[in-house]
């Protein structure tokens, strides 16, 4: 059985929706890319953000 | 000047033959395969591995098959299960996928495998687009 780290398991859901977002959002392949790193930038922004603003309200 | 643009509109509007569902269909049930119906081999490609991948890794961490509803989330899950097309059918004859959540690892799983059915219906609709012609 695959055990991931939580982290590791974002980096992979990330990596795989920004593909199919990027290919499915944008007509040219330049946009793709552009858009598919702006997806990805945002799902692991995102994540560490929240993470910071969960442990600060945790403690 | 003015009938040029209508003709070559013309022209891109009718370089697929046959039914106008077939890549929506085909794309649900297998990942990417309305994108090669329709010569888009790159786009096919990176969506098949990227869903295929995801359901994979899914029932590697030993991800939840959803089966049935007993309330309105298992109900959405299943839905989301659905949209794997027959990677979900052949899941369910093999039996695979975990039981009810037991580690956080499989919590991750059943995610993944929810997912990739959504972005594989997401997948699906693209490939009806560009077959009807709003997307190029």
């Amino acid at each position: 059985m695959l055990r991931p780290s939580h982290f590791s398991a974002v980096l992979l859901f990330a990596l795989f929706a920004s593909t199919v977002f990027a290919i499915t959002q944008r007509e040219t392949p330049q946009k793709m890319f552009r858009y598919g790193l702006y997806c990805f930038a945002l799902f692991i922004g995102s994540v560490i953000v929240l993470s910071w603003v969960m442990f600060l309200i945790a403690r | 000047m003015g009938t040029a643009p209508n003709k070559s509109t013309a022209a891109e509007q009718t370089p697929h033959q046959g039914f106008v569902y077939l890549p929506l269909i085909a794309g649900w049930l297998v990942p990417g395969a309305g994108h090669f119906l329709l010569r888009k081999w790159g786009r096919g490609a990176l969506i098949m591995v990227s869903i295929v991948a995801m359901f994979t890794l899914g029932l590697a961490m030993d991800g939840q098959i959803y089966t049935g509803a007993k309330d309105i989330l298992d109900l959405l899950c299943t839905v989301g299960d659905l949209g794997n097309g027959l990677m979900y059918i052949v899941s369910r004859v093999m039996g695979l996928g975990g039981d009810p959540v037991m580690f956080t690892t499989a919590d991750y799983g059943t995610k993944f495998i929810v997912v990739a059915g959504l972005l594989n219906v997401i997948a699906a609709v693209d490939a009806h687009n560009l077959r009807t012609g709003r997307k190029s």
